[in-house]
């Protein structure tokens, strides 16, 4: 009867856990949009798993002993101190679990460090407090913009009512095609930032005189958001990344319309001298 | 624990020290030195925590209220800086004075005035790290691993902090050289290094992880100091020099330092869980060797606080494995602890309830750090509120839960009374339910995307965070009810038994009288 209970209980506990790992963004990792993502997240469910095993091995063990092995209920101690054979037993066991963690990081790693070949690639560089973005080869080669926080500064002082991207928004995104391999190089024009994109399984620091890169290949069109991840100074939190992706199409005419418009901006400023 | 003045009987003339004041000031008794270490780290335990308050009001809700996003980098940095160097090392050092000479049968320290004076350097250093709260420009911004070249743009806060940083650095090292020269020099004749306590081997441990590793973090901020004063370009990639450079020195120290935080508190726990389990800890040599080997697996992993700094692939990898690697001298401590634990006849005094919550909590925090090993998860949640959960579970019910099982266990003997057991275990179900209410939900939050040392958050993140505020509120003020219980321990507690907790087997339990008397083991015991 009170073994079935346990077990129920155990079971319940397991539900409730499962299911607060799959209900999405609020609890775990957003909802993967890339690959790396889609193998990260994997990753982060199953380690969790191994991790849920053993703490309910240890932890039941040693709650057992909690409730059973009490002075308030007579027991005696016993004077056992130590069995090499235990030991030996508990140092290669966990070995063995790490190698298991270990094997499917590091062929994510590789997979992530691989920037070599890809379809465009745009420079993003760090600035207290917005992005700079320069597409620098590919589709879209030669535009080049700003990007800064678009949230209102009377929503921060709560002067105005906060929308549903309250400091996720900005003023210029950057726009990239659907499956196709961009890479991101960074840099920082004066302290240490960092580009995340949770979604799509990116974070790179940006970092003052040095080129560092990282890539993404983008499963679905969508609009996804991150925020510099490097403390920057006072306003470390108020400088997010939106990223846009588009269909190839659409994404051409994107091109179109910013190449255009800095051709005017080029004109005009020719004309101007 | 000021109670020990007076106590002393059958000394006679050896018990001659000035009164007042000056026998603070002037003292070389590590009795004396070891107090006013715990009452020292427990002020700045409560300053670290105002901040802490502050930083968890701004949290309470989306917008800017209370700390304007300047003032708000100030307090997570001194919270940081103060909490790690002002509360929980010295509080470590406050029990090493107190216990090693008392746990090997040792007179005093070795070097009994320096003692002194690696003491008396700390209020000094604190009153630096404060006092940068009111100097032009306020204080050190850029986070307490104030990486360049963020922290080369600060004002003067940045250069109190550095030579706060410098102090605390001297006192540390003169600290754990005089502890290494007495648990080398003077344990009782017949405690040969595989008999020490427990306690005692992973202060051992600590100690030459701190000689090791202070003198790098002085370099570090030495070349900070004149990165920012005297044209140097260590930092600045415009000057040839490299941002990246200072990460590696910086947690070429801070990695090591983790442990030197968490070594100590896994020899106090270690000598709770045999006590109340009245049965030996299982494994003794395995607990010294897996201790050793955390030592020294911690200087080979600093760059897992980098993995997105960019570095190349054969690093990242070497670093994550050896990373995953401590998870295995760990666990053996963790079963050890069970196995000590299994077929006792176990008590739940306050000191063995901290103990219990020590191990579970601590194991929580293990695996997230596991998880934080793992390089793409790590991408994923380096500088996340996943890190600030993970470290708080390492750090609050790891090193502080350990140290308040350690304060309550050995209170007795410092005066001679016993604290009011019924508030005591308050204390532990309080700390418990707030600390969990506090940092559970930041995993969470750092998950779903919330990074750290922001003063301002999206809607998404409003719940969790008001939830982890009220936690953090509850916790603060669990933390009086700990002073109170002390203070009335101290002035009115129940004279205490000579043996209050009959499991005990250490030279301080079982070889001087409760309390201890100013001056002990003048004469070595001898151990079989």
């Amino acid at each position: 009867m009170r073994s079935k209970l346990v077990a129920t209980l155990a079971g319940v506990l397991a539900l409730a856990m499962y299911s607060s790992m799959a209900v999405g963004s609020k609890y775990n990792l957003p909802e993967p949009q890339s690959i790396i993502a889609r193998e990260t997240y994997d990753m982060h469910i199953w380690v969790m798993w191994i991790c849920l095993v053993i703490f309910i091995g240890v932890f039941g063990v040693m709650f057992y002993s909690v409730l059973k092995h009490r002075k308030s209920l007579g027991y005696k101690a016993a004077n056992f101190h130590h069995s090499t054979t235990v030991e030996i037993i508990w140092t290669v066991i966990p070995c063995i679990i790490l190698v298991v963690m270990a094997f499917p990081a590091t062929k994510t790693v590789i997979a992530m460090k691989d920037t070599s070949s890809p379809d465009m690639t745009i420079k993003a560089t760090g600035y207290q407090w917005m992005w700079g973005y320069d597409y620098l080869q590919g589709e879209g080669e030669g535009i080049s913009f700003f990007s800064k926080l678009s949230t209102p500064r009377a929503q921060v002082q709560n002067k105005e009512p906060k929308g549903e991207n309250y400091l996720l928004e900005v003023d210029n995104r950057v726009v990239v095609p659907v499956g196709k391999k961009v890479r991101i190089i960074l840099t920082a024009n004066d302290v240490l930032h960092a580009w995340w994109v949770p979604a799509l399984g990116i974070k790179q620091d940006a970092i003052p005189g040095f080129i560092r890169d990282t890539w993404f290949t983008a499963d679905a069109p969508g609009i996804y958001r991150g925020q510099c991840a490097e403390l920057c100074g006072k306003d470390h939190g108020f400088m997010p990344i939106v990223v846009e992706v588009m269909e190839a199409d659409e994404y051409t005419k994107w091109v179109a319309a910013q190449l255009s418009a800095s051709a005017v901006k080029t004109s005009m400023h020719v004309e101007n001298k | 624990m000021a109670a020990v003045h007076g106590d002393a009987h059958g000394h006679g003339h050896d018990d001659h020290h000035p009164s007042g004041i000056m026998r603070w000031v002037t003292t070389t008794n590590h009795k004396d030195i070891g107090t006013m270490y715990l009452w020292f780290s427990f002020a700045m335990f409560l300053v670290g925590g105002t901040l802490a308050m502050g930083i968890r009001a701004e949290l309470y809700q989306p917008g800017i209220q209370i700390l304007e996003p300047e003032l708000f980098n100030q307090f997570t940095t001194l919270h940081g800086l103060i909490m790690v160097f002002g509360a929980i090392m010295p509080a470590f050092v406050g029990f090493a004075n107190w216990q090693v000479p008392l746990m090997i049968g040792a007179p005093d320290m070795a070097f009994a005035r320096m003692n002194n004076w690696s003491f008396w350097l700390l209020p000094v250093a604190a009153t630096l790290l404060v006092g940068s709260f009111f100097v032009p420009g306020g204080a050190a911004a850029g986070g307490w691993t104030f990486y360049p070249p963020l922290s080369t743009q600060g004002g003067l806060g940045v250069d109190l902090m550095i030579f706060a940083v410098h102090i605390l650095g001297a006192s540390s090292i003169m600290g754990s050289i005089n502890i290494i020269t007495t648990i080398l020099n003077m344990r009782a004749p017949g405690m040969t290094l595989m008999k020490m306590p427990m306690f005692v081997w992973t202060w051992l441990i600590t100690a030459y992880l701190l000689v090791l590793v202070m003198p790098v973090l002085a370099g570090v901020v030495t070349m900070l100091l004149t990165d920012r004063h005297f044209g140097t370009s260590f930092f600045n990639a415009a000057g040839g020099g490299d941002p990246v450079m200072f990460q590696h020195i910086f947690w070429f120290f801070g990695h090591p330092e983790v442990y030197i935080m968490i070594l100590p508190s896994f020899g106090i726990v270690s000598e709770v869980i045999p006590t109340f389990s009245r049965k030996p800890l299982f494994g003794y040599s395995s607990m010294v060797y897996a201790t050793a080997s955390i030592a020294i697996l911690s200087c080979v992993v600093w760059a897992h606080h980098m993995f997105t700094a960019g570095m190349p692939t054969v690093g990242q990898l070497f670093f994550m494995y050896a990373t995953m690697l401590i998870a295995v001298p760990t666990g053996v401590k963790v079963f050890n602890w069970t196995a000590t634990m299994w077929r006792g006849s176990m008590t739940f005094e306050t000191p063995m309830l901290f103990a219990i919550g020590f191990i579970f909590l601590f194991v929580i925090g293990g695996f997230s750090g596991v998880i934080c090993a793992i390089v793409p998860i790590d991408i994923q949640v380096q500088d996340t509120y996943y890190v600030i959960a993970h470290f708080h579970y390492v750090l609050v019910s790891g090193s502080l839960f350990a140290l308040f099982a350690g304060a309550y266990y050995w209170i007795p003997k410092w005066t001679g009374r016993m604290y009011n057991e019924t508030l005591g275990k308050w204390h532990f179900w309080l700390s418990m339910f707030f600390f969990n209410m506090t940092f559970f939900v930041q995993h969470f939050l750092g998950l779903a995307g919330m990074p750290r040392r922001i003063p301002d958050y999206n809607l998404q993140f409003a719940d969790f965070n008001m939830i982890s505020s009220l936690g953090a509120f509850g916790f603060g003020l669990t933390q009086l009810l700990f002073l109170y219980i002390m203070i009335n321990c101290i002035r009115s507690g129940e004279k205490a038994p000579q043996l209050p907790w009959d499991g005990a087997t250490t030279l301080e339990w079982t070889h001087l009288p409760t309390p201890a008397p100013y001056h002990s083991f003048e004469n070595p015991p001898i151990v079989k």
